[in-house]
């Protein structure tokens, strides 16, 4: 239960935390804000032989509104972005999901960027990104790339990120129309055992599943009677295949999908 | 840029409890370690390590952090403050202590110094909380035996007390 042993390099300019990637590539692990990475090390999940720390870094720790969206750098914190004064009627997704993602003592701490890189597929703010439709800046020294979220999450904790790639910020569409969020989880701040999106869009809507399968899915539903909404949901719920855990079976999973899912493409078409 | 190599000792100097204090960690030393090894500060408490029982929680820079993660070296220059700074003296309870007492707030005291460091936070910045806040805040944190309905109402009798004299904390030792 304590961490292996590593170098620890406190970046004091993007281009060594940059430079580091580039020389260790996977040897190497960025640390932000610590929350879901130090649990790794602690039970030796990841032992990387190099941490390089971004805190220190003012550029990465900025929220910017521009044009249709907002960007939030890598070292935002979960509680900052949860105060930022136009967070409800910017991204009001977040505003309702964030919340949810961990305890206040926790996201005192851990960055946005943070849960994204982990990819925790019961986590939040992966689920949101994903129905959102928001995009990952990812930059190395040799260039920049922007994924958008269906790309970017690739299995169970696994990313499209390259080894020496940082992710430098996300970008969420600001002003969405309609959304909603629930979540059910065994206590609140817990993990999810089902948590669910929905967004209006031009032609119904964006529904997005985390705690179920191996990443968030997402699934656009045209309007539908509520007929035949529950056979779609139902399909939905099936494809997602649900395992069985020490939380919850299988079937409540799929259960939940279909309840939680029909109440918010309700919530988010009335 | 400072790179701290992995097989060497590091000096991490804090303000702890508003005084200042040095030690020294190799990087991969948690700050539960540091605080209780290094310092010999054993009020913070070490439960599962990887941030769910909340038994570490302290405050860095004025902000609620898990001290089992966070590693020593990332608290250089900053200030931390844990349960031992609660109290007005060594023999003294602190009005959120005192209330702990009287309501039986705690039996074996594991989870206790993390969840006062939590409240004592959470009452500076909400005042007059809710039964649902305060219900909230304690989601952080596992409590094995004393139950969570008497540390709820240590929490609110405290709140009703810090509202009611809000220039200073009693002490009841
Ligand atoms: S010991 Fe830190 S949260 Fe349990
Ligand atoms: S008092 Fe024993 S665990 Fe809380």
């Amino acid at each position: 239960m304590k961490p292996a042993a590593f170098d620890y390099v406190r970046a004091e300019h993007l281009d060594e935390v940059l430079d580091g990637l580039t020389r260790e590539g996977g040897d190497a692990r960025i640390i932000a804000g610590g929350q879901s990475l130090m649990p790794m090390l602690n039970m030796r999940l990841a032992r990387p032989k190099t941490l390089i720390d971004i805190m220190r870094l003012p550029e990465l720790a900025r929220i910017e509104r521009k044009g249709g969206s907002v960007t939030v750098g890598a070292g935002v914190r979960q509680a900052t972005l949860l105060a930022w004064p136009e967070l409800g009627k910017t991204l009001p997704l977040v505003a309702q999901a964030l919340p949810w993602t961990g305890h206040v003592q926790t996201r005192s701490r851990g960055t946005v960027c943070g849960s994204i890189a982990h990819a925790d597929p019961s986590a939040e703010l992966p689920l949101v990104l994903s129905a959102l439709g928001g995009e990952v800046h990812l930059r190395s020294t040799k260039k920049r790339r922007r994924v958008p979220a269906g790309e970017f999450f690739a299995g169970m904790m696994v990313t499209a990120r390259a080894d020496d790639e940082l992710i430098e910020a996300i970008s969420l569409p600001a002003n969405q129309r309609a959304c909603a969020f629930r979540e059910v989880a065994r206590r609140h701040g817990d993990f999810a055992i089902v948590a669910c999106a929905a967004v209006a869009t031009d032609k119904g809507v964006r529904l997005a599943i985390g705690g179920v399968a191996d990443m968030p899915v997402t699934r656009e539903f045209p309007r539908l009677e509520s007929g035949a909404l529950d056979d779609v949901l139902n399909t939905f719920a099936y494809e997602l295949d649900a395992r069985d855990d020490v939380h919850a079976s299988a079937r409540y999973r799929r259960d939940l999908v279909r309840l939680l899912g029909a109440e918010l493409i309700r919530e988010v078409l009335s | 840029m400072s790179r701290l190599p992995a097989d060497q000792h590091h000096a991490v100097r804090l303000m702890l409890n508003g005084k200042p204090c040095s030690g020294d960690a190799e990087p991969r030393m948690l700050l539960t370690d540091f605080l209780r090894h290094e310092i010999g500060a054993t009020g913070t408490h070490v439960g599962c390590e990887h941030g769910v029982c909340g038994a570490c929680t302290v405050e860095i820079d004025g902000k609620l952090a898990r001290a089992c993660l966070t590693l020593a070296v990332q608290v250089d220059g900053c200030a931390v403050r844990t349960v031992e700074g609660l109290a007005p003296a060594p023999d003294r309870l602190g009005l959120l202590q005192a209330a702990f007492k009287r309501n039986h707030a705690l039996q074996c005291g594991f989870c206790t110094a993390g969840i006062l460091m939590s409240l004592d936070h959470f009452l500076r910045e909400v005042p007059k909380p809710s039964e649902q806040e305060v219900r909230d805040l304690l989601t952080g944190h596992l409590c094995r035996c004393t139950g969570y309905t008497p540390i709820l109402r240590a929490a609110m009798e405290a709140a009703a007390e810090l509202a009611g004299e809000p220039a200073k904390e009693k002490s009841d030792a």
